[in-house]
């Protein structure tokens, strides 16, 4: 079983994030669960979400502690929360950056990737400048990053649950496969 | 899905157990529909409003002031005859209390959905059993769901089985585990459903060209009678339960039960739990089947009408401890499926020790370890406490 | 309280019908009555029986607003008791102005 943990802020689209991630590895024929952290969300505040991928059905309903991979969708919450909190020795950290995967070190024991998503998804009009909405650019870095979905389930996935914008949202993703570092 | 299959022409969809609530609404044809907004149960109303106003649901949306105006909205569809839906959670609930009575009494079999949510103060969002714990006596059939497809499924069978017996119907499911949480669920396809579900007709109704008064004053010599019917209606409703749920398997692929065992069959520690909470339990099983173990889990799905014969049923073939975990209290009693455990138990010739734990109130995460430390306390545990906290920070 | 759905009704001598039920079995599952309201005839009730004083009358027509039964009426732009339903309850005296209704004993 893959557990995966998102960060971001309230209104950047981290929950949608999660549902969009298990809706297109459910497209690749696995069971999967997605979960907002189960609170009360406010613009801006950090917000936790989750999403669990196995190729059997899944039973467990705990809160997902140790998790495999990390995405952060906003790059000043690395400074601001421990990211790493529980991360699986080996796991895998994905952030929405300007900068290059050697300027984060959580110890060493992890693989991190980076993309700027915050430029892709502005240049799209997802969101605005100050407040750009990165989830999907995000998942299209992280199909490449980890290969656990494959980009076309993702966009797939994208086109079947934003509701507006799908193609900026696709080709958003699309860009950020391309672009993302590790 | 738990052995689940995919048929062509049937949509799976991954959904909160909020829309999969909606979609049995949906399914079931609901045609009256009245609800006031609650955390966490919003985003049921959310799309059953939208299904109406698309025009994909063809049914009155009842827009109203309060919960106990939303039930008295159904109370008045039913009676004339309308399939009428409500969902609600932990405060909305409460306010609803006396038309909860009504319903049951005027025997409309109203359904509802309850997003099992903790009682405030201090305000709180998440799981915990207590609100419709505390709607026990209210005549209401309740099930208590595990995951988002037996909501959905569950939405649709309770219909079956209310408007056979006569009374109102609850599925109850936990805050955000469920209701919040996207997994897949299969959509059944209307003209299957259709088949398992025809319309709603009454023999007696409101009818304007056949005026009759409902609920007047009535003295004891009948009142009496008409809640012993009641409570026949509750016993016949175990086995229209049964029959609901087996002929919903043959149809569509799953059924439920009254009780569901898991690895009981052997177990010599049986634990019995309700709600989303089997889920994570059932791994904690595995874990502790896997080390030697003869760990077994007992999950009861429907708590009213309270399924005695099946539990005695599982307890009689050799359990020697039982552990009751609940995310509920009877202030001053103790865990209320604990209770209930007990008393369909205490005239069985051979007595097993039953413990009763408390756990997860409020929506405090109850984690794989922490049933595996159940499990352990009751074999270490040698003094039988009616209320063993679970975690309380000391 | 009357039932319907049981097949032991008797008719007295007034058309009214009463149902015997022997036990729980010839009862429907909920209480409803055997026929719609105007059947109960509630006037059966009364203890005291108001009546309108037609010389003191000015027909301003409170008590066929008061009456809590609506079983005043009016004809020819005057109040009329219906004694089938009125319970006797007295409200039609206490809103009258004019002293116009009188109560008395109900003979039976």
């Amino acid at each position: 079983m893959i557990e995966i943990r998102f960060h971001g802020r309230g209104g950047q689209g981290a929950v949608v994030a999660s549902g969009i991630l298990a809706e297109a590895a459910f497209r690749e024929g696995k069971d999967v669960q997605s979960f907002p952290f189960f609170g009360v969300e406010r613009r801006g505040a950090p917000v936790v979400a989750f999403t669990r991928i196995d190729s059997k059905y899944i039973r467990l309903r705990q809160k997902i502690y140790t998790p495999d991979y990390v995405l952060v969708l906003d790059p000043t919450l690395v400074e601001k929360i421990d990211v790493a909190k529980g991360l699986k020795k080996g796991g895998s950290i994905l952030i929405n950056t300007d900068k290059n995967p050697d300027a984060f070190s959580f110890g060493g024991e992890y693989t991190v990737a980076t993309v700027n998503a915050s430029n892709i998804a502005t240049r799209l009009g997802l969101g605005s400048k100050s407040s750009p909405i990165v989830n999907t650019t995000l998942l299209g870095a992280f199909s490449k990053f980890t290969g656990i979905v494959g980009i076309k389930s993702v966009l797939a996935a994208i086109e079947g649950r934003v509701p507006v914008k799908r193609k900026e949202n696709m080709l958003a993703a699309r860009l950020a496969y391309e672009k993302v570092r590790f | 899905m738990g052995g689940g299959f995919i048929r062509r022409g049937w949509v799976k969809l991954v959904i909160t157990g909020n829309h999969a609530v909606s979609y049995g609404a949906k399914l079931a044809r609901a045609e009256v529909i009245a609800a006031y907004p609650i955390t966490p149960q919003t985003e049921v109303v959310e799309k059953l409003s939208t299904m109406v106003a698309n025009k994909e649901l063809k049914a009155k949306f009842i827009k109203v002031e309060s919960e106990h105006s939303a039930m008295a909205a159904c109370i008045g569809a039913s009676a004339v005859g309308a399939r009428s839906f409500t969902a609600t959670s932990s405060q909305g609930l409460a306010l609803m209390h006396e038309m909860l009575h009504w319903a049951a009494n005027a025997r409309l079999p109203v359904v509802m959905a309850n997003i099992n949510r903790a009682m405030g103060p201090p305000w709180n969002i998440w799981s915990d059993q207590t609100d419709s714990l505390a709607q026990r006596d209210t005549g209401w059939l309740q099930f208590y769901c595990e995951n988002n497809q037996e909501i959905l499924d569950t939405i649709i069978q309770s219909y079956k089985v209310c408007e056979k017996v006569l009374l109102p119907g609850m599925v109850v499911l936990d805050a955000f585990i469920l209701s919040h949480t996207s997994e897949p669920v299969e959509i059944p396809p209307q003209k299957l459903i259709d088949e398992y579900l025809p319309a709603y007709n009454p023999k007696y109704k409101l009818d304007v060209k056949d005026p009759h008064t409902f609920g007047g004053l009535t003295s004891p010599d009948l009142y009496y009678e008409l809640r012993y019917k009641i409570q026949n209606s509750m016993e016949d409703a175990l086995s229209e339960i049964k029959r609901a749920d087996s002929s919903f398997k043959r149809k569509f692929g799953r059924g439920y039960g009254l009780v569901e065992e898991y690895r009981a069959r052997d177990a010599d520690t049986l634990l019995i739990v309700s709600g989303s909470m089997s889920s994570t339990a059932k791994v904690a099983v595995d874990m502790m089947r896997e080390k030697g173990e003869r760990a077994g889990l007992l999950r009861i799905r429907v708590f009213r009408p309270f399924p005695k014969d099946e539990i005695r049923r599982v307890v009689r073939r050799g359990v020697k401890r039982i552990g009751v975990i609940d995310r509920n209290i009877s202030f001053g009693s103790e865990g209320i499926f604990f209770q209930e455990v007990k008393s369909a138990l205490c005239n069985e010739k051979r007595k097993v020790p039953i413990y009763g734990f408390v756990a997860g109130l409020g929506g405090r995460d109850v984690t794989v370890e922490d049933i595996i430390n159940i499990k352990k306390s009751i074999k270490s545990n040698n003094r039988l406490k009616d209320i063993i906290w679970v975690g309380v920070k000391k | 309280m009357k039932k319907s759905g049981s097949k032991r009704k008797k008719s007295n001598k007034k058309g009214i019908k009463t149902i015997i039920f022997k036990g729980h079995k010839d009862m429907p599952p909920c209480a409803i009555s055997f026929a719609n309201t105007m059947y109960n005839k509630t006037g059966k009730w009364r203890s005291i029986k108001p009546v309108i004083l037609k010389e003191k009358c000015t027909s301003c027509l409170l008590c066929w607003k008061f009456c809590p039964e609506a079983c005043v009426s009016i004809k020819n732009k005057r109040p009329v008791i219906d004694y089938e339903y009125c319970k006797g309850c007295g409200i039609c005296q206490e809103v009258c102005v004019k002293g116009a209704v009188l109560l008395e004993e109900e003979k039976k």
